[in-house]
């Protein structure tokens, strides 16, 4: 994750821990994009028509706790608390990629993965570790 | 940051366009159809013309016929079958058990429920008699009840067979009955797990020995997995003795409708061809169903037009696969067949056959929702399509009704068609 120049990598920038039922909303997508990546993987070595059922389901389901989570962070940021705002565009991002990615697995055999599909869930899975990270990530002083 | 957030939502917008289906004006009906290139859009294109009652308006026929409704109030008619007596039986259900495997599928069933009129099926068999021959079929009464999803139906001498969902039946019928309480027989199961394409379709050799039963295909294109696909998109010959069967034709994805063509004796089906590859794809079909041939599903469609949506793909499979004699048009539905004999309506409808279409769901512009009539000469289809029967989808677009089987009575000289939309049995005359 070194890569990501994010002003939440820097620890005295860093906000306060998420409310603990935020967190858990963030904890799925966090898990769930992977998944499906990891189901879309094996059904293409596979060619079995259940994995690619799993990475729909993990994808909607995903789709659901990232529009929670969004909409949480985006209440927070408007009631001008701690600036969450990459946290925000991070989720946005990754809501629109999931729901892009949703549309693609609806599609019948192969087409519901096949190239984009699996771009999509490398890009989901990605943006989803990327906002656990900045989510998760809190300043020193007040874990101290 | 908050530009950001926008920005990021902005995306979204495309989506909408993404979904976008553009229909071209191709010819896609006759012996050499136009297949565009295909289109798999993000979203696939849905549109399901809702429910609206007949309101006293009738179905539209050509000039010199007459159209009434000899039923109503069914429980979603399927198929008809005229027995030498003059009596019409109605086929009435409502199968299919298949799982929804994936949010598509909860999604995609609730829209297409909603062109559906919501009956439950009937699971039965209706008959209806016209007792002093004025057209008018005043005894509507359960010949048989307690089926599971009946479908295609055919008399063989004094066996009536019926095929429910899950097994072909024999019935003893000896002719003027009103009632049959004795179970059927079970000549033979029928594959039926899970059932994604329910109605089993039957007609009888010409000279009666064999039975030919329709199974479609248990997806649109392989998507519930290879494994439920043993034994479907095939048309099961029965021998009517000892219930064996064997796979007369394969590859034909779903088989709604089977008839004998009179002038050739061979075997006729229409056969619903898949979604999802654009407005203009895939065209349904009408074709003799020869024997041991194999026409594509799921590796291909008309001949060797591959569908990447297969996977593992089999070029020795493509390599096998025949094309149709004649398209009807993508995404009509064909679910209804009846050959014309003893000289039809005569003129312009002598010679020839109709086709029930239920109608699309898969593309903006509807298509089918009639009746088409499709001229033979020599036991081959010899011209285009013609608009029989119209008027299902009414003045603000909305569906009064959706044709499934057609039958001509030759006796009677009369087309039924069933509309399992308005659970009404209409019957097409020469005007007097």
């Amino acid at each position: 994750m070194k890569e990501f120049d994010l002003p939440s990598a820097n620890p005295s920038a860093a906000p306060i821990a998420l409310h603990p039922l935020h967190a858990i909303l963030l904890a799925f997508p966090v898990s769930m994009f992977p998944g499906a990546l990891l189901a879309d993987i094996t059904y293409l070595n596979s060619s079995e028509m259940q994995w690619s059922n799993f990475a729909s389901w993990l994808i909607a389901g995903a789709l659901v706790f990232t529009g929670l989570a969004l909409a949480w962070a985006l209440i927070g940021m408007l009631a001008r608390r701690a600036g969450r705002g990459w946290l925000c565009a991070i989720l946005a991002l990754l809501f629109v990629v999931g729901l892009v990615n949703a549309f693609q697995h609806s599609h019948d055999g192969w087409s519901s993965v096949g190239t984009t599909g699996l771009a999509l869930s490398v890009i989901s899975t990605v943006l989803a570790l990327a906002a656990g990270w900045i989510g998760y990530t809190v300043s020193r002083e007040v874990r101290a | 940051m908050n530009r950001v957030v926008l920005s990021a939502l902005s995306l979204a917008a495309p989506l909408a366009l993404a979904a976008c289906d553009k229909a071209q004006d191709l010819d896609q009906t006759g012996p050499r159809p136009a297949l565009p290139e295909q289109n798999q859009t993000l979203l696939p294109p849905m549109k399901i013309a809702s429910p609206a009652g007949w309101n006293g308006a009738m179905p539209n026929v050509p000039k010199g016929f007459a159209i009434s409704p000899i039923a109503t109030g069914l429980k979603v008619p399927r198929q008809t079958l005229v027995l030498p007596n003059g009596d019409i039986l109605v086929s009435e259900g409502l199968g299919g058990s298949a799982p929804k495997l994936r949010p598509k599928d909860v999604i995609a069933g609730y829209i297409k429920s909603l062109g559906k009129s919501g009956t439950k099926g009937g699971d039965r068999i209706t008959l209806l008699r016209d007792r002093d021959g004025d057209g008018k079929y005043e005894l509507q009464t359960v010949l048989i009840d307690k089926l599971n999803a009946p479908y295609g139906m055919a008399l063989v001498g004094s066996d009536l067979y019926i095929a429910d969902q899950d097994a072909l039946l024999r019935f003893s019928y000896r002719g003027g009955e009103t009632r049959i309480d004795a179970p059927g027989e079970v000549v033979t199961k029928l594959p039926a797990n899970p059932n994604h394409h329910w109605t089993k379709s039957l007609t009888a050799s010409a000279d009666g020995s064999r039975l030919y039963v329709g199974i479609g295909s248990n997806s649109n294109i392989g998507e519930r997995g290879m494994a439920v696909e043993e034994d479907r998109a095939v048309v099961w010959e029965i021998d009517r003795e000892s219930g064996a069967h064997r796979t007369y034709a394969s590859g034909i994805r779903n088989p709604t409708a089977l008839a004998i063509n009179p002038a050739t004796q061979a075997l006729w089906a229409v056969a619903n061809e898949r979604d999802e590859l654009g407005a203009d794809l895939v065209p349904d079909y009408l074709t003799s169903v020869k024997p041991g041939a194999f026409y594509g599903w799921p590796y291909s469609y008309y001949g060797g037009h591959v569908d990447p949506r297969v996977h593992p793909q089999k070029p020795d499979m493509v390599r096998k696969a025949i094309a149709p004699d004649y398209a009807l048009g993508s995404h009509v539905a064909a679910l209804g067949l009846t050959f014309l004999t003893g000289g039809g309506f005569g003129g312009n409808y002598a010679d020839g056959a109709f086709v029930g279409e239920h109608g699309s769901w898969n593309r903006r512009q509807l298509a089918g929702y009639k009746v088409v009539w499709i001229p033979f000469t020599n036991g081959r289809p010899s011209g285009k399509p013609r608009d029989f029967v119209t008027g299902f989808i009414g003045p603000e677009g909305k569906a009064r009704g959706r044709p499934v089987g057609v039958t001509y009575d030759p006796e009677r000289r009369a087309l039924l068609i069933a509309d399992d939309l308005s659970n009404t049995v209409w019957r097409v005359t020469a005007a007097r």
